[in-house]
């Protein structure tokens, strides 16, 4: 095939992609613009495959019968609750491919000297880092959220210290590389540093962290697609990656403004160490009594109730609670009970998590309200329905200057008439902050795990 | 076309391509970030042509050979498993359930 004609039809895969994102704007478009991209993508694997510099096809169509196969069976048998890691583990083998792309083609060009120019060189080291920095990181995250190591952050002395200077002496590495220099231990140093700076770099990062750093791998990843795109001097890779590099840094950016902190301090701050010492500090507010409630009451103010807002939180994952939730709705909405959800945009582990999970119990959309229009809500709502949420409803971080967390935008349920809180202790949440919302004279806890707590309130809503 | 110029078309490219997807991905509600984070996940997978051209040419040795069809396995999971794991999320978002009829 011509490039002329190769390169028109990778504009139309590209165009695929735009529209792909555009129908993304609304849920009623949404799944036909995913089902438009994966089309584009099968025009620019078929276009690839008829290149004439394609001199192998059974040996790649073998290699994508085992990858697509896996990707096929992953993605059909995951849980809901799962997806986070599995959208880890994704974007992962994406970034992982990018930097083998550019080992292959660095151990290709370069032997012959002179043969690589500078930008060539350039992009074949950064598709080479930033590559290999998402495929170790992502492995790492898909670890901690598949909890294979532990959600807390890991820290040990001079971590910071260690890191940077790994990353400058991949850094060094791959500027040698890109200044000319074409020994092919550089470029195996510098993926095998990238790959070590990544795992390095994921670890001390705690689980509540997670959306802001799922989202910046994502980044990552596109990026490394669009520096191999200037590798292999190929429109299709540099847009689709920017595409998906733009997605990923506007994600990291909402992510940390929801949580009101900057990047840097999300990735080096290692936050859950250092919060107790802080909240110890910020004490004070702990004065006040803690009122636990049994079903039966909370069955009570709940039927007898106009509007109840419903705000979930990690623990509703952990406890698959979501479809009791759902059923509980259900009843509540039969006896003429106002129902909806108030997301916070940090809740669970990556950015929208609980809105998928409560699509999948099929609550309708339209039910699930943002973090503004929810806020709107609250001093109409007769109860507040905290489930497995805690740091996103604590209310130090409006009044508390001391708090570790205050600034960060939260939802304002003790604006409600009434808050009842699921959860399975005393215990803090994450960060280790003390929320003064429990001892809130307003709020009444219920104790155990959400999905029992949840199936008892509903078989006491049917006995009310 | 001398590579110089090649270039120059190619970052003329990828800065309208940073201002093309900040300007799609800020019309995305939040409703459905998972979705656009899975569903650039498979757009990323397009980096299967860069494995596919790696993996595929004429090699002087087979290392090369060797690490493009391994890009290639890891891009084809990526391409398969971020399009039909962002499918089946869309899929459950639905206005109302159609066993409710409207009173």
């Amino acid at each position: 095939m011509s490039r002329e004609a190769t390169n028109l039809l990778y504009l139309v895969t590209i165009v695929t992609f735009v529209l792909a994102l555009r129908f993304l704007s609304n849920p009623a478009t949404a799944r036909r613009g995913n089902q438009i991209g994966a089309v584009g993508m099968l025009i620019a694997i078929v276009v690839t495959f008829a290149q004439d510099a394609i001199m192998s096809y059974w040996e790649i169509g073998a290699g994508m019968a085992v990858g697509g196969t896996f990707g096929a069976v992953a993605a059909r048998k995951v849980r809901m609750t799962a997806m986070p890691q599995m959208v880890a583990l994704f974007n992962g083998v994406g970034g992982g491919a990018a930097a083998l792309i550019s080992l292959a083609e660095f151990h290709n060009l370069a032997p012959d000297p002179g043969t690589l120019q500078t930008d060539i060189s350039t992009s074949i080291m950064l598709s080479a880092i930033i590559g290999s920095i998402s495929f170790a990181g992502s492995m790492i995250a898909f670890a901690k959220l598949q909890e294979l190591i532990g959600g807390r952050p890991i820290v040990y002395p001079l971590q910071q210290a260690t890191n940077a200077l790994l990353f400058a002496a991949v850094l060094a590495a791959g500027i040698a590389i890109a200044a000319g220099a074409e020994q092919q231990w550089l470029i195996w140093a510098v993926v095998l540093g990238s790959l070590l700076f990544g795992v390095l770099f994921v670890l001390p990062i705690g689980g509540a962290d997670m959306p802001v750093v799922i989202s910046l791998l994502n980044a990552f990843t596109g990026l490394a697609a669009a520096a191999t795109g200037f590798e292999l001097e190929n429109n299709v890779l540099i847009v689709s990656g920017m595409l998906v590099g733009a997605s990923g840094t506007m994600l990291t950016i909402l992510m940390g403004r929801a949580m009101n902190r900057s990047i840097t301090n999300v990735l080096f701050g290692a936050f859950g160490q250092l919060a107790p010492s802080a909240a110890a500090a910020a004490g004070g507010s702990t004065d006040g009594q803690v009122r636990s409630a049994s079903a039966e009451d909370v069955a009570v103010m709940l039927a007898y109730a106009h509007k109840v807002v419903v705000v979930p939180g990690y623990g509703m994952a952990v406890a698959q609670a979501q479809h009791d939730v759902r059923a509980l709705a259900d009843l509540l909405e039969s006896r003429g009970v106002e129902v909806s959800y108030a997301i916070h945009p940090v809740a669970g582990r990556m950015p929208g998590h609980m809105n998928v999970l409560l699509a999948e119990a099929n609550v309708p959309y339209p039910q699930l309200k943002e973090m503004d229009d929810a806020n709107n809500e609250f001093p109409r709502t007769d109860v507040a329905l905290v489930i497995g949420a805690n740091d996103v409803v604590n209310p130090d971080a409006r009044n508390n200057h001391g708090s570790p967390i205050y600034g960060m935008p939260i939802l304002n349920v003790d604006q409600s008439q009434q808050v009842v809180v699921l959860k399975r202790s005393m215990n803090p949440g994450f960060a280790g902050v003390e929320n003064p919302l429990f001892l809130n004279p307003k709020t009444v806890m219920l104790f155990g795990d959400a999905k029992e707590s949840v199936e008892k309130l509903a078989s006491s809503v049917k006995a009310v | 076309m001398s590579h110089g110029l090649l270039l120059t078309f190619e970052i003329t490219i990828l800065v309208l391509a940073i201002f093309l997807g900040f300007e799609v991905v800020s019309k995305v509600p939040p409703l459905l970030h998972t979705p656009l984070m899975s569903g650039t996940n498979a757009i990323h997978g397009i980096v299967i042509v860069g494995a596919m051209l790696v993996a595929g040419a004429d090699h002087k040795d087979t290392l090369t050979t060797i690490i493009g069809l391994v890009a290639v396995v890891l891009a084809s999971a990526n391409v398969v498993g971020g399009f039909v794991v962002t499918d089946r999320m869309l899929e459950m978002f639905k206005k109302r359930e159609p066993r409710e009829p409207d009173p």
